[in-house]
């Protein structure tokens, strides 16, 4: 059992990309960018995020443009899984494809900031154990469990490439 | 049980001879668009050196670069330097730049054809739709896998069909069809899923118009927003002179749809979306609102259809002391078209503010921005905070002919008094 535990930042519905990755920084590189992550509704969370710490989130998580850039800001902060009630459809493919771990549970509501969670993502299972509570957590699908057991979408064009070239 | 247009295009382009909402298939891609933004420069570039991979069919890729056109810092200019001297390397020989954003040049340009799947590195790529093409927008790395391999695996969606019967009033235009639908929908209400738009009141709008409503399905989540081929994009790929086959396909009679939606556009009010979300909708009179800026533009609200009924509400009026009407046509070809039709000088004479094709203020990059406590009535898609400049300002969203109306009053203003 792999358990992926650290503090939750909470937010609420519709943290669209323009809110993750703001377009005014969009022309600097990802390490640049990356302290203005989530800047037009929480200035903190760029220069305070720790590695392994959770991002927690409602419904529709990541809606709107298609940039890349706001799961890259994302994972160069340290961001390595997700926990959100629903996803928007590019975000969701983005997160799988560079490495982010996204998960849906229904549950984000009783998740506070600074919340310590362990996630236990093969078994569905997240563990508030700052309020004691358990979560259940959607099962991934079997396409996209691949994709991430393989480390993302790079990985899997490398394997893909060598198929090809064998 | 039929199929529904996804669900046919998809099983063409899976070489399967049927496919059903839900199933995961991998499909051959027809074209793969990328532009300056999303496009060589996040990952895919570093990428593809690093696994020295090659472009699967370089004739089936186009590039434009429209976001950071015409550059406003040294910085955006070496993203434009980097994407036009990837595209040369590489051997693109459909590379765009400084004439639009790059929707309006898919289409005018005669790459986005009828029955075929195409995806892009920007989320409104879903306006290709329009010309009946199953077309999505996905992320830089899908991209480097599509580059690679020409194909992409997608989930078959599920269908809402939405029928707009009746026909639009005048001073009502397909913006506020788009946004009417999209408050019905909800911002989240068809991800994962296609919205097909049938009916009357879409087969009476001209080719311009039906790219709006395809280019705002991403706005309601979806994967795509379809419509059926018919004698208006048979006339409109005609005038922009395509001589490639292909094959136009249709949803069956008994295609099986997840909801059926209908409306009557005959009544159709002029519609508003108001901060910061795009499903934030209300009819144009519960709306009292002073501006700052009134913005004419982008890949959803500056083709000529657009322009021309601005100017036709604005010509012998003036844009109101301290307001600034800025308007980019959503290609050079509109800009020269509207130039030779005297569109241009009505709304010059106006008073508007003449920008170059581009994506600029719409996303807040340049050209257009506005800052802390400012408002603006803008004719493109997104209303989120911050979208056009400051996380203190606010964007509210209306037709082309709204915009135009709105710049002359100060206020947001339904267009019909001035019609």
């Amino acid at each position: 059992m792999s358990l992926l535990e650290g503090k939750a930042w909470k937010y609420g519905d519709n943290i669209n990309t323009d809110i993750i990755s703001p377009a005014a920084y969009m022309e600097f590189s990802i390490a640049e960018a990356a302290p203005h992550t989530m800047s037009p509704i929480d200035e903190t969370f760029g220069k305070e995020y720790r590695p392994g710490d959770i991002f927690v989130a409602g419904h529709n998580l990541g809606s709107g443009s298609s940039r890349e850039t706001a799961p890259l800001v994302l994972k160069e902060l340290g961001v390595g899984v997700i926990i959100a009630k629903s996803y928007a459809r590019i975000f969701y493919r983005n997160c799988i494809n560079v490495g982010i771990l996204t998960i849906e549970c229904q549950e984000t509501d009783k998740i506070s900031k600074g919340d310590v969670l362990a996630v236990d993502y093969e078994q569905g299972i997240i563990f508030n154990k700052t309020t004691g509570e358990q979560y259940v957590a959607g099962p991934i699908p079997a396409h996209i469990a691949k994709l991430v057991a393989q480390g993302g979408l790079i990985p899997y064009l490398e394997h893909w490439q060598a198929a090809q070239q064998g | 049980m039929g199929m529904t247009m996804s669900e046919k295009i998809l099983a063409r382009a899976a070489k399967l001879s049927t496919v059903k909402a839900g199933q995961i298939v991998m499909a051959k891609v027809d074209k793969a668009m990328m532009d300056d933004l999303l496009g060589p420069r996040v990952e895919i570039a570093d990428q593809m050196e690093r696994l020295g991979a090659k472009i699967w069919d370089p004739e089936r890729v186009i590039i434009i670069s429209d976001h950071y056109t015409p550059p406003a810092t040294a910085a955006q200019a070496d993203i434009v330097k980097y994407t036009r001297d990837w595209s040369k390397a590489k051997g693109i020989k459909n590379y765009y730049e400084f004439i639009g954003p790059c929707h309006q040049i898919m289409i005018e340009k005669g790459h986005t054809l009828p029955g075929e799947v195409i995806v892009g590195t920007d989320s409104h790529s879903c306006s290709y739709g329009a010309v009946g093409a199953f077309a999505t927008g996905i992320g830089s790395t899908e991209m480097l896998g599509v580059l690679m391999m020409g194909e992409i695996w997608l989930k078959v969606p599920e269908t809402i069909r939405v029928k707009w019967k009746g026909q639009l009033a005048k001073g009502v235009m397909a913006k506020d069809l788009s946004l009417h639908t999209i408050k019905h929908i909800g911002h989240a209400g068809a991800t994962y899923k296609t919205v097909e738009y049938v009916g009357a009141g879409i087969a009476a709008l001209p080719m311009d118009e039906r790219i709006c409503i395809a280019n705002m399905a991403v706005e309601m989540g979806a994967k795509a927003g379809l419509m059926e081929y018919d004698e208006v994009t048979a006339a409109y790929l005609k005038e922009i002179g395509v001589t490639a086959s292909f094959t136009a396909l249709k949803s069956d009679p008994n295609a099986n749809f997840v909801a059926d939606l209908e409306f009557d556009a005959s009544t159709l009010v002029p519609q508003i979306a108001c901060p910061h979300e795009v499903d934030n909708v209300t009819d144009i009179g519960n709306v009292k609102q002073k501006i700052e800026q009134a913005y004419l533009g982008s890949c959803t609200g500056g083709r000529y259809t657009d322009l021309k009924i601005a100017a036709e509400i604005l010509k012998g009026r003036k844009v109101a002391e301290g307001i600034r009407l800025l308007v980019s046509a959503a290609s050079a070809s509109i800009y020269q078209q509207c130039l030779r039709d005297g569109i241009i000088a009505d709304l010059a004479e106006a008073g508007a503010i003449i920008l170059p094709a581009t994506c600029g203020a719409c996303l807040g990059l340049h050209s257009g921005t506005i800052g802390a406590g400012e408002t603006c009535i803008s004719a493109t898609n997104r209303n989120f905070i911050g979208r056009m400049g400051s996380k203190k300002s606010f964007v509210y969203l209306g037709s082309p002919a709204t915009v135009a109306a709105s710049a002359i009053t100060g206020e947001i203003t339904d267009p019909r008094e001035f019609l």
